[in-house]
This record gives C-alpha cells, sequence and structure tokens, in this order.
C-alpha cells in the first residue's frame, strides 16, 4: 500500500483518503480516522439541524406574537427538552472531538492513525446507535423533563419515553468514553519521532485533559441514567421519596457528571481557538506551557464544583460555601487562557480570514460567559439567579458561543485539509457577521430578562417581559440565517471551491506539511520534529 | 455609597422589598463594574492589538515571544484574589439569606405540589393557592417557610426578595424574609415541575402587622392547631411511653426544650434540632442515636403521612 504512494512525493497528491476507496461502502467500513471524522460531521451537523429546528420553535412561541400561543405546554416542554438533549449530547459534547479531532489529532501527532482504527469505527456506530435510540423517543414516547431529567418529576410522573431517551445517553456515552481511551493512546504511543509531550500542538492538550474527563466522568452518568432506568421499570426506590429514596442524591450524581462535561464542551474549543489564534497572528502561541498546563487544571479542579448547580436544592449552607470557593478557582485557569490568546496577538502579524473572525468571535462571547460564571459561582448573588433566564445566557455564551464558535473557525481553517479545496471567505464572513450579531441579539436579552427575574423552562410569562423576548427572538433567526449561510459556504465548499494548497494559512503543525487532502496514511514519509509546534521565527 | 448608583444595575432588578435585596444589589453593582472593566481590559486590549499589529505587507515578521512569567504570574493572581473577595462578599450575603432571626413573626408550612402550593399557619389556618388566596404576611418583620413537595421537586422564588428555595419531597427546607413595606410579591416555581410550571405563581401579601395579628386571631379555618392534632397522635401513638413532656429522663429523650437545642449522637456528629432533625428522628430513629440513649425506638415510615410528621413537630415545638 505505502508504495502507491511514492510517486507523489509532496503536494498535489492525486491519491489520497478522499477517493483512496469509493463507493458508499467503502466509507462505511473505513478504518481512515480522517473518514471517520467526516462521517462525525455529517451527523452531527444533521443533528445541530434538528436541535436548531427546536430552538427556533421555541423561540418562535416565546414571542408571542400571535393571539394564540403556537405551541401547547406540552409541545413546548418536549420542544425544549428535545433542544437540550440533542444539543448537548449530540452535538457539542462530540462535536470538536469526535469530528475535528479525530480527522487532525492523529496528523498532527505524526502519526498514520489513531492507536486503535477498529474501536474508533465502532465508536462510530455506537454514536449512531446510541442517537438512533434516543430519536426513537421522539416518535413514540415523547420526553418533556428537560435534559437534566431531574428526579421524581422523571421516574414518578411522565411518559416512559424518558427510558429511550437515557438509554439513548447511554449508549453514545460508551462512544464517549472509547474515543477518549483512543486518543489518550494514540497520544502516548503513536507521536512521531521527535515530538516530545512539550511539543505536541496545544489542540492535542485540549484533547487530551477532555479525554481524560471523558473516561473518568461519563460511567458516572452512564450509572445514574440506568438506575433511573431501573427505578422506572423496576421500581427501585434510589431517587423517589416515595420509594423510599432521595432526589437530591440524584442531583449529586447528574451534576458530577454534567459539570465537568461543561469542561467536555468547552476544552476542545479552547484547543482550536489556541490553534488559530496562533496560526492568523503568524507569532508562537504565548505561554504554552500555562495554557497547557490550566487545561490539565481545568479538568481536575472540574470534578470538585458540581455542588454549585445546586445552592438552592436544599443540600447545607456550607456545602454551597465550599463549592462556590472550589468554583472559583476554576475561574483562574480560564482567565489565564484568555490572557495567553490575547498576548499572542500581541506584536503578531494579524490577519482576518474567516476562521480568525470565528476566532475572535469566541473570545468575545466566552469573555461574557466566563465573567458571568462569576456571577453565578458567588452564593449570595446565585440564590436570585439560580434557574432563571440569567443561568440560560450564561451557557449559551460560554457552550453555544465558545463551541459553536470555534467549531465553524475549525471547519473553515481545517476545510481546505479535510477536502483540497477553500471555502469562500466572503461566505465564511458573511456567515460570521450574522451569527456574531444573532447571537448577542437572543443572548444578550436574556441577561436582563435574568435579572428581572425570570424564570428558565417557562411556557409562559409576565407582561413585563414580552419586549426582552421578543428581540430575543428576532436574533434567533439571524442565527438561523448565518449557519444557514455557513452551511452553504461549505458545501459549495466542498464541490465548487477553489483548489487549495497544502499550507494555504503558513501554519507550522505537522497536518500542514502534508498535501491537501492528505493520503490515506497521512504521510509519505513520516515526519520527524525537531522543534515547538509554533515557531514562527 | 455613590458608585453603586452610577449604573442603572438595580433597575433592571425588581424592587427592593427586604433588607437583603438591597445588599444583593450593592453586590450585582460591584460585579457588573468589575466585569465591564475586565471586559474592557480583555477585548479592549485585543481590539487595540488587532488594530496596532495588524498585517500589512507580506514578508512582515512578528516578534518572538514564547512567554514572561511576571505577566504570567500577575494575570493569575490579581483574578485570584479578586474572586477570592467575590466569594467572600457572597457567602456573607448567602449565610444571612439561609439564616433566619431567632424570633419569626410568623411561621408557616408550605406544600407545593403539581401545580399548586398550600400553606398552613401555626393555628390552623390552611389554604390552597388555587383559590386565589394570597399568602398573608406581617410586614415589617420575619416570616419562616417550613417547604416541602408532595410529588416532584419545585421551588419557591421571591423576585423582589431576592431569595428562593427548592420544596423537596421527603425533606423540609427552609425560607425566610422580612418585606419591609406592606405590599403584594409574586412568587415563581422555579424548579421545572410539569405541564403548568410557569402557570405555577401566587402572591404573598405583607400587611401593617397589627393588622396581621387581627387577620390570625379572626375566624380560624382548622377546628384544631397542627400543634392540637400533634398532641392527639402524641398520645395515641404511644410516644409518651419513652418521652417526657416535662424534662424528665424516661426510655428516650425529653420532648422539653428540644426543639432548637443541640444534639450530640453516638457517632460524634452533632447538629441543631430543627424540622428536618425531628422528621427524620420520627420516621427513621435510628439514623442517628443521641448519646447516652439506646436505639430503641421502632420505625414510623409508612405509618404516618407528611401531614402527621408536620403536626408532631409543631407539638414538639410547643412544648418549650
Ligand atoms: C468554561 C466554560 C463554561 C461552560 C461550558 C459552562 C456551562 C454551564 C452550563 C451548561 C450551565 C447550566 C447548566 C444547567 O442548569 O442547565 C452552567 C451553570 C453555571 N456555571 Fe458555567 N460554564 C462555564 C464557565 C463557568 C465559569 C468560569 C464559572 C465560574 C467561575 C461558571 C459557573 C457556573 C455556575 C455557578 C452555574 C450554576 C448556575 C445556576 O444553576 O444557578 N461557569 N454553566
Ligand atoms: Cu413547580
Amino acid at each position: 500500500m505505502s508504495s502507491a504512494h511514492t510517486k507523489t512525493e509532496h503536494g498535489h497528491a492525486d491519491h489520497n483518503y478522499l477517493n483512496h476507496g469509493s463507493g458508499i461502502w467503502s466509507w462505511m467500513t473505513t478504518l481512515d480516522h480522517k473518514r471517520i471524522g467526516l462521517m462525525y460531521f455529517a451527523t452531527v451537523a444533521t443533528l445541530f439541524l434538528i436541535g436548531g429546528f427546536f430552538a427556533l420553535g421555541i423561540r418562535l412561541h416565546l414571542a408571542k406574537f400571535g393571539a394564540e400561543p403556537l405551541l401547547d405546554p406540552d409541545t413546548y416542554n418536549k420542544f425544549m427538552t428535545f433542544h437540550g438533549a440533542i444539543m448537548v449530547f449530540m452535538v457539542i459534547i462530540p462535536g470538536i472531538p469526535a469530528f475535528l479531532g479525530n480527522f487532525v489529532l492523529p496528523i498532527q501527532l505524526g502519526a498514520k492513525d489513531v492507536a486503535f482504527p477498529r474501536l474508533n469505527l465502532a465508536s462510530y456506530y455506537i454514536f449512531i446507535a446510541g442517537a438512533a435510540i434516543a430519536a426513537s423517543s421522539m416518535i413514540f414516547n415523547q420526553v418533556d423533563t428537560g435534559w437534566t431529567f431531574y428526579t421524581p418529576y422523571s421516574t414518578a410522573k411522565t411518559s416512559n419515553g424518558v427510558i429511550l431517551l437515557v438509554l439513548g445517553a447511554f449508549t453514545m456515552g460508551f462512544s464517549s468514553i472509547l474515543t477518549g481511551l483512543n486518543f489518550i493512546v494514540t497520544t502516548h504511543k503513536l507521536r512521531a519521532p521527535g515530538m516530545t509531550m512539550d511539543r505536541i500542538p496545544l489542540m492535542i492538550w485540549a484533547l487530551y485533559s477532555t479525554s481524560i474527563i471523558q473516561i473518568l466522568a461519563t460511567p458516572i452518568l452512564a450509572i445514574t441514567l440506568l438506575l433511573i432506568g431501573a427505578e422506572k421499570t423496576l421500581g427501585v426506590g434510589i431517587f423517589d421519596p416515595d420509594l423510599g429514596g432521595d432526589p437530591v442524591l440524584f442531583q449529586h450524581f447528574f451534576w458530577f457528571y454534567s459539570h465537568p462535561a461543561v469542561y467536555i464542551m468547552i476544552l476542545p474549543a479552547m484547543g482550536v481557538i489556541s490553534e488559530l489564534i496562533t496560526a492568523f497572528s503568524k507569532k508562537t502561541i504565548f505561554g504554552y506551557r500555562a495554557i497547557a498546563y490550566s487545561s490539565v487544571a481545568i479538568a481536575a479542579v472540574s470534578f470538585l464544583v458540581w455542588g454549585h448547580h445546586m445552592f438552592v436544592s436544599g443540600q447545607s449552607t456550607i456545602a454551597g460555601i465550599v463549592f462556590s470557593i472550589i468554583t472559583m478557582f476554576v475561574g483562574v485557569p480560564t482567565a489565564i487562557k484568555l490572557f495567553n490568546w490575547i498576548s499572542t496577538m500581541y506584536r503578531g502579524t494579524v490577519t482576518f480570514e474567516a476562521p480568525m473572525l470565528f476566532a475572535l468571535g469566541f473570545m468575545f462571547l466566552f469573555t461574557i460567559g466566563g465573567l458571568t460564571g462569576v456571577f453565578l459561582a458567588s452564593t449570595g448573588m446565585d440564590v436570585h439567579f439560580h434557574d432563571t433566564y440569567f443561568v440560560v445566557a450564561h451557557f449559551h455564551y460560554v457552550m453555544v458561543g465558545g463551541t459553536l464558535m470555534a467549531l465553524m473557525g475549525g471547519i473553515l481553517y481545517w476545510f481546505p485539509k479535510m477536502f483540497g479545496r477553500m471555502t469562500s471567505d466572503l461566505g465564511g464572513r458573511i456567515s460570521w457577521v450574522l451569527i456574531f450579531t444573532g447571537f448577542n441579539v437572543t443572548f444578550f436579552p436574556q441577561f436582563v430578562l435574568g435579572a428581572m427575574g425570570m424564570p428558565r423552562r417557562y411556557f409562559d410569562y409576565l407582561p413585563e417581559y414580552t419586549n426582552l423576548n421578543q428581540i430575543s427572538t428576532v436574533g434567533s433567526w439571524l442565527i438561523g440565517l448565518g449557519f444557514l449561510v455557513g452551511l452553504i459556504t461549505i458545501i459549495h465548499g466542498i464541490f465548487k471551491g477553489e483548489k487549495a494548497t497544502d499550507n494555504p494559512w503558513g501554519a507550522k503543525t505537522l497536518e500542514w506539511q502534508t498535501s491537501s487532502p492528505p493520503p490515506h496514511e497521512n504521510f509519505i514519509n513520516t515526519p520527524t520534529v525537531t522543534a515547538g509546534p509554533y515557531d514562527f521565527r | 455609597m455613590s458608585w453603586s448608583s452610577l449604573i442603572p444595575a438595580t433597575s433592571f432588578m425588581p424592587i427592593q422589598a427586604t433588607e437583603i435585596a438591597k445588599e444583593v444589589d450593592l453586590l450585582y453593582a460591584f460585579l457588573i463594574i468589575a466585569s465591564l472593566v475586565s471586559f474592557v481590559i480583555l477585548i479592549g486590549g485585543m481590539t487595540w492589538f488587532l488594530i496596532k499589529f495588524k498585517r500589512t505587507s507580506l514578508d512582515q515578521k512578528s516578534a518572538y515571544i514564547t512567554h514572561n512569567n511576571f505577566a504570567e504570574f500577575l494575570w493569575s493572581f490579581i483574578p485570584l484574589v479578586i474572586m477570592m473577595g467575590i466569594f467572600y462578599w457572597g457567602m456573607v450575603i448567602f449565610e444571612k439569606l439561609r439564616t433566619p432571626p431567632e424570633d419569626v413573626a410568623a411561621e408557616i408550612h408550605v406544600t407545593a405540589e403539581q401545580w399548586a402550593w398550600t400553606y398552613r399557619y401555626a393555628n390552623g389556618k390552611e389554604f390552597y393557592s388555587s383559590a386565589n388566596d394570597p399568602m398573608i404576611i406581617p410586614a415589617g418583620k420575619a416570616t419562616k417557610l417550613i417547604l416541602t413537595s408532595k410529588d416532584v421537586i419545585h421551588s419557591f422564588y421571591v423576585p423582589a426578595f431576592r431569595t428562593k428555595q427548592d420544596a423537596v419531597p421527603g425533606k423540609l427546607t427552609q425560607l425566610w424574609f422580612e418585606p419591609k413595606q406592606p405590599g403584594e410579591y409574586i412568587v415563581f416555581c422555579t424548579e421545572y415541575c410539569g405541564t403548568k410550571h410557569s402557570g405555577m405563581m401566587i402572591k404573598i401579601k405583607a400587611i401593617p402587622s397589627e393588622e396581621y395579628a387581627a387577620w390570625y386571631h379572626a375566624e380560624k379555618k382548622g377546628a384544631d392547631t397542627p400543634a392540637d392534632l400533634g398532641k392527639t397522635l402524641f398520645a395515641q401513638k404511644a410516644c409518651a411511653s419513652c418521652h417526657s413532656i416535662d424534662g424528665s429522663r424516661v426510655v428516650g429523650p425529653t420532648m422539653k426544650g428540644l426543639f432548637g437545642s443541640e444534639r450530640k449522637f453516638t457517632d460524634g456528629t452533632k447538629t441543631k434540632a430543627d424540622e428536618n432533625y425531628l422528621r427524620e428522628s420520627i420516621l427513621v430513629s435510628s439514623a442517628k442515636i443521641v448519646e447516652t440513649y439506646p436505639a430503641a425506638m421502632p420505625l414510623f415510615q409508612g405509618q404516618l403521612s407528611d401531614e402527621d410528621v408536620a403536626n408532631l413537630i409543631e407539638y414538639i415545638k410547643s412544648i418549650k
């Protein structure tokens, strides 16, 4: 096989991973991490459209434009649940690691593939199976618990559809664990000669820390979800007080996974941002070690702060205080990263292609999201804000503003490598303007709504909240339009984009040293690494 | 404080109906100013760099700077100090929000269910919220709520008081507040509880405390007070065979002065006897055994309804 590639030493490979086998079957059975990455892309993008449909529905309903409400309360609650569950478990959690991570990680390490290619393919199918099981709950027996599945509502008061949804999430958890395991082993075992741990790109540090969280935290979710299933089907009394259980125990279990999970969502995004900022500033990243170690620090501390979701749950006052102080400690490594990225731009030579605009958008939105996190971490303040729209705004700023901005930036950045073609820069820019503006118009008013006291997950609200809700709804249309333009730009790029060179951005990491698109096994000759990843001297 | 009135921060907040609301808003104003300053430093600094270091020609070279220990120390240390300050400030307010004063003028048992609230006063007055009765409380005096739920978790949120607390089935939680002025304040349910979650609103009506006293003593709704009912149960369930009410030692601890006293347990832990402790001790006495007493009390779990337990607690509270 390797001999087939030797004729194309560099550049214009006529033989690459995309044409290394043709037909749908060669894709479905591929062991190539790059193809698996793209299959995740197609899957996650489809799920994102479905989740987005529910989001627009929720917002349209809340605008109360007509005299009649658009949805009835039960339908609204189902929309809210499916939107959250799809976006969290099927889009934001797998988005960057499973799609971009799968595509980029082995190439950045100078490896031929991940350590366990078969397991990688299996992870993909496990994900599909989980998504299918979860989706069947939409069709058969709809769920209205919200993505947090709080007991005893989920176990005692609602339809059995919950079982399907948690079973789906449980299954997808395995995919997440296996991908994490694969990445960790790959990072340790398959680095190119000369690539020491302090020469791996920051994207890899981010994926590595994420993988640790995935492996350690996901089993807790899995067990918790199984217990819900057991309680619902067998009547085991763990969470339901009528059966002798404790509902607050569920919250402890749930957040013990789900708090670290928010870092599963954001750490990979931070990895992408680190790559984009150096590449478009043409300058070595500032504070490589600080960024790398702060990822690991965030991963570690993220396990100790779950109780900050439960300040008013009835847990003791002292527990609240302890969780509050530890939460403040997570804020510090987060702040460090922002300072490092900004310093990277200092005395660089910055250009503003579409991927960089998304990185800058990330900085803007993430800063607002992070600062409002400090409001919530402060116990006396959170008592007022907990379960209001302030929280909704906070986590959309960090998760959506952060993760989706990074995801879009990352797609446009690695697009030439994936498809050997460029996307239209103008298309990317228009998409950015719409998403960025729409995002702020949608979510900023929600901070104000939260301060005014509007609770989250409300089908209906007091008249004084109407104007801000309507502004928010109009913003959601801009976001929708922005992603539509983004999608068109991507599809256009795949079929009609200009041919890309091997290294269109002049970046330094290894994936830019092979051809665009890369050959089946990434490099024709295994590269040898002699310097750090961002050596813009 | 003058700086806090510089920004209209508090104008987005609901009215400040309690002293604590003012304190919360002061912290809020501080957080907004501190966030604005941080935002300007971060994003303003970034924008300035972007303009200043924009690439203008193809052969331009960037500086080679890898790190700077001093800067990195500063921007880790300064945020840490600020955040510790915010933590402490929040904690002080939190403790006030969570600790009711010794003398409360009204104590109300609130039971949530899908999708209504019931409130029961110490003298037996009882209201079901869907009857559109506001919760009447005295203005200028502290009110304490003892919350629980019949079915799923709900949460009692009063924006004007900047406070909320979950009502958890199988558990008693508490909340207190002291509105300064007479007035009507809205209460939301903030823990998602199903179809009519957003419709689960009630009003709190604070009235001058003399008026409250008159209202409270006027025509009782229930014949017996919860404490009376508890007394009957105490006799029926033969509690008195092990517990005295006059301070003397029988098999178990006396009920006299029990509420609010400090309990020490055989495993070395301690707790103050509040409603939740009493509830647990009645239902599952084996959970915590008071020092020097045998673990002799039968389980009452399953034999007493939530209401029975609440009545017993009120009776025990009355034995001073
Ligand atoms: C790093 C990116 C972050 C992500 C992805 C994130 C994500 C989230 C999410 C999803 C929630 C809401 C969960 C729910 O109830 O549905 C949340 C709430 C919260 N976040 Fe963040 N967050 C981030 C940063 C921060 C920071 C830096 C802090 C504090 C310094 C913070 C403090 C909090 C607190 C205290 C809550 C609970 C609020 C409440 O429910 O009352 N977050 N966050
Ligand atoms: Cu409720």
